[in-house]
């Protein structure tokens, strides 16, 4: 059996829905919520590698390093605001996060 | 037409309305002596004119003049205008509005001295004048009903005069609520007209009545009734309310609290003769409805003997002629309810003269005593005050109708004018009038005796200080008191029978009882000395005797009387209870619905349900939504995903 396209557009669905179940079902740790959504955009990257791969265009693998680069900076950022966070809550716990309630 | 008359015409009602409004709006500017000059001028202006066009109708015979001068709006073929008929009815109404008006005007100087309001008094008689000449010289409905809310208007706004009094604010209520009754059925009257006859024009409806007689209308559903009928008896509610007549009578008496000059100008000789007028004005109308005179006819008997009952009793000076007006305004309803139009015009106009004198002569009473106006603090008053004690007599002898005077050829013309009518009621109507001249002989020397003979009864200093009023009091009563005795002698024969109204009154052929009179009348002398073998006149004798004999003969008698017949004495004291029965049935009626409709109409219903109920509803919706808006960021991103989700499932499922 060789690998095909849909093995992999499968493995991302996968890692997209693991994220997506982390997002919701994490009620502890705004880091792992981060972490989560850094894993949303490596599955949506294994799409383009895998579209890149099989289609035989190299754009896929462009828009990759453009995403990989703004993860990046995204994490640095909301590291930064977590660390700002935790020191005016003292707690990085998602239940206390709650500020959005009228 | 020419353009001269033109102007004349337009200048008789408007001279008095400049004068109103300059008086009204810069009285402060033109003073007090400048507010009362340019009110007189103008009204007198106004009286030159009027007769200047009473003497071109009158006596050189002019054709009636019948012109629009304006038309405000067209609308479906329904004209609105303002216009001018001139007939020989009309001038006479002109020269009385004005020739009272001005005595008035002139009377008001003394009168109201010292009042500080003396301008805007001016100012609101002369617009009264105003108001009333747009009513009588009007040609169209319209302008018809825009004098007739606007003498209301002034009368309510002076009958509340003394705006700090509250008899006065509660009688100025009254008068003004008691009228929209009869204003309702006057607009209904008006609207069925200009349902049936498509036209607000006089000249057009009655040139198209006499087709209408068989129609009817439809006013509730499944109920007709004859079309002119209820027109008339619509049209006629409405003089039931201006011309003060039962059971709609109840504001004139209340009126009195007003200045006496208005008692005398608007509330005994001018306005609530508008009624009478009306009517007659509509004769073709009314002519065509025989119902409808009978009701005219029995309302007017009613309020003729009935009212005049009351004047016996009451004993503020004012109400007594209040009271006297009433009968005598139900003594011309009774004329008009007999078909003899002309005799309701002669009435009026006497009325006119000697009602303004005999008001004009209880206001020169009252400032003599320092505004007193109860009779049982006067008597003796002849000495201290000739010329009203005389001119008082003059009025009195012709309201009783003592031969020779004015009052007598009027009444008495009415008197057998009802004899001769036989349209149903008139039996009744007949003995109503002729008690009715009992009764008003009697109160009549009532008044007279206690107010100007007996004993003084008033106090010391009272006493000392009255003094006849200044010569703008008495001379309105002297030039008041020449009409009020000779008009009628020189008058009666040109003006009833000598064709005067021509076609300003038309009176069905069968109908013509004033035809029947002239037939045997031979002069106004010998109508003086026939009138010595008629009952009507031994009835005045009898009221006379009555009167002199309680009241000044053995005034100890007058107590006899009055314990003899306590149950009809405390019937007549109470009015017959017409004002407690309105009281208890619409003021605190309409109170109560007032306050139910406040209570669950405007604070259950409105405020409670619809206004604090749709935002208790939203409040308690968003109540409910408010659950799913957790504040955690993943509820949020969770929705977003589903909703993704089912837009994505979507869109596939229609594609």
């Amino acid at each position: 059996m060789s690998l095909t396209l849909a093995h992999f557009l499968a493995l991302g669905g996968i890692l997209f829905s693991l994220s997506v179940a982390g997002i919701f079902l994490n009620r502890k740790n705004i880091i792992i919520l981060l972490m989560a959504i850094e894993l949303m955009l490596l599955a949506v990257n294994m799409n383009f590698v895998a579209f890149s791969r099989f289609h035989g265009h190299l754009e896929g693998q462009v828009f990759v390093f453009f995403i990989l680069t703004v993860a990046a900076a995204e994490a640095a950022i909301g590291l930064a605001i977590l660390m700002v966070l935790f020191r005016n809550r003292n707690s990085i716990n998602v239940e206390d996060m709650d500020e959005l309630k009228g | 037409m020419n353009t001269d008359l033109h102007i004349i015409l337009l200048a008789i009602p408007l001279l008095p309305l400049f004068g109103a409004v300059l008086a009204g709006l810069f009285g402060r500017q033109i003073g007090r002596a400048g507010a009362h000059w340019i009110t007189i001028l103008a009204v007198a202006g106004s009286l030159l004119l009027s007769l200047y066009v009473f003497k071109l109708i009158v006596f050189d015979a002019m054709p009636a003049i019948n012109t629009s001068i304006y038309t405000w709006a067209v609308t479906g073929g329904l004209k609105f205008e303002i216009g001018f008929l001139i007939d020989s009815l009309t001038v006479v109404m002109m020269t009385v509005v004005t020739f009272v008006s001005l005595m008035v005007h002139i009377y008001t100087i003394g009168y109201m001295h010292d009042d500080p309001g003396y301008q805007r008094f001016f100012s609101y008689i002369a617009l009264f004048t105003f108001a009333m000449l747009m009513l009588v010289m009007s040609n169209n409905f319209l302008q018809l009903f825009f004098g007739w809310e606007a003498v209301g208007l002034v009368s309510y706004l002076l009958i509340g005069f003394w705006f700090k009094k509250e008899s006065a604010i509660f009688a100025n209520l009254k008068a003004f609520l008691v009228n929209r009754v009869g204003d309702f059925g006057f607009l209904l009257g008006i609207a069925a007209i200009v349902v049936s006859f498509g036209s607000l024009d006089y000249a057009e409806v009655f040139a198209v009545a006499p087709t209408a007689v068989d129609q009817t209308i439809s006013v509730f559903p499944g109920v007709e009734w004859a079309l002119l009928t209820f027109v008339c008896i619509c049209l006629f509610i409405g003089a039931m309310g201006k011309s003060a007549q039962a059971p709609l009578h109840v504001w004139l008496p209340d009126s009195m609290e007003g200045p006496t000059p208005i008692s005398a100008l608007i509330h005994a000789a001018t306005m609530v003769t508008a009624g009478i007028f009306m009517v007659a004005r509509m004769s073709p109308l009314f002519e065509l409805s025989e119902v409808a005179l009978s009701f005219v006819l029995v309302i007017g008997a009613i309020t003729a003997l009935f009212m005049g009952l009351i004047g016996l009793v009451q004993n503020d000076i004012k109400r007594v002629i209040a009271y006297s007006t009433l009968s005598q305004l139900g003594y011309m309803t009774v004329a008009l309810g007999a078909s003899a139009y002309s005799a309701a015009i002669f009435h009026l106009m006497t009325h006119a003269f000697f009602k303004a004198l005999l008001f004009l002569g209880a206001g020169s009473v009252i400032i003599a005593l320092h505004h007193r106006q109860d009779m049982r603090e006067m008597g003796g008053l002849r000495r201290v005050l000739p010329i009203t004690f005389v001119t008082a007599w003059l009025g009195s002898l012709a309201l009783m109708g003592v031969p020779l005077f004015s009052g007598f050829y009027s009444k008495d013309i009415i008197i057998e004018a009802v004899h001769l009518a036989n349209r149903p009621g008139a039996g009744f109507a007949y003995w109503c009038v002729l008690l009715g001249v009992v009764v008003t002989a009697m109160y009549s020397l009532r008044l007279l005796f206690l107010t100007f003979h007996g004993e003084p009864r008033m106090e010391q200093s009272v006493r000392e200080h009255a003094h006849e009023p200044g010569w703008v009091v008495t001379v309105p009563l002297i030039l008041l008191a020449i009409p009020s005795v000779f008009i009628g002698y020189f008058s009666i024969e040109p003006m009833l029978f000598g064709g005067f109204f021509g076609d300003a009154i038309h009176v069905a052929a069968g109908n013509d009882v004033l035809a029947e009179i002239g037939s045997h009348f031979h002069g106004p002398l010998a109508m003086a000395v026939h009138a010595l073998v008629t009952p009507v006149f031994w009835l005045v004798v009898l009221g006379s005797a009555l009167a002199v004999a309680i009241w000044f003969w053995k005034p100890q008698l007058a107590v006899w009387c009055r314990q003899r017949f306590s149950p009809l004495v405390h019937v007549l004291d109470r009015k017959y209870w017409f004002d407690e029965i309105y009281q208890a049935m619409f003021a605190r009626g309409s109170a109560r619905l007032g306050n139910g409709l406040w209570r669950y109409g405007d604070i259950a219903v409105i405020d409670n349900l619809m206004v604090n109920g749709s935002a208790t509803l939203v409040g308690w919706c968003a109540g409910l939504l408010r659950y799913l808006q957790s504040g955690y960021l993943y509820h949020y991103a969770f929705a977003m995903i589903v909703g993704l989700i089912m837009i994505i499932f979507t869109y596939i499922i229609l594609a």
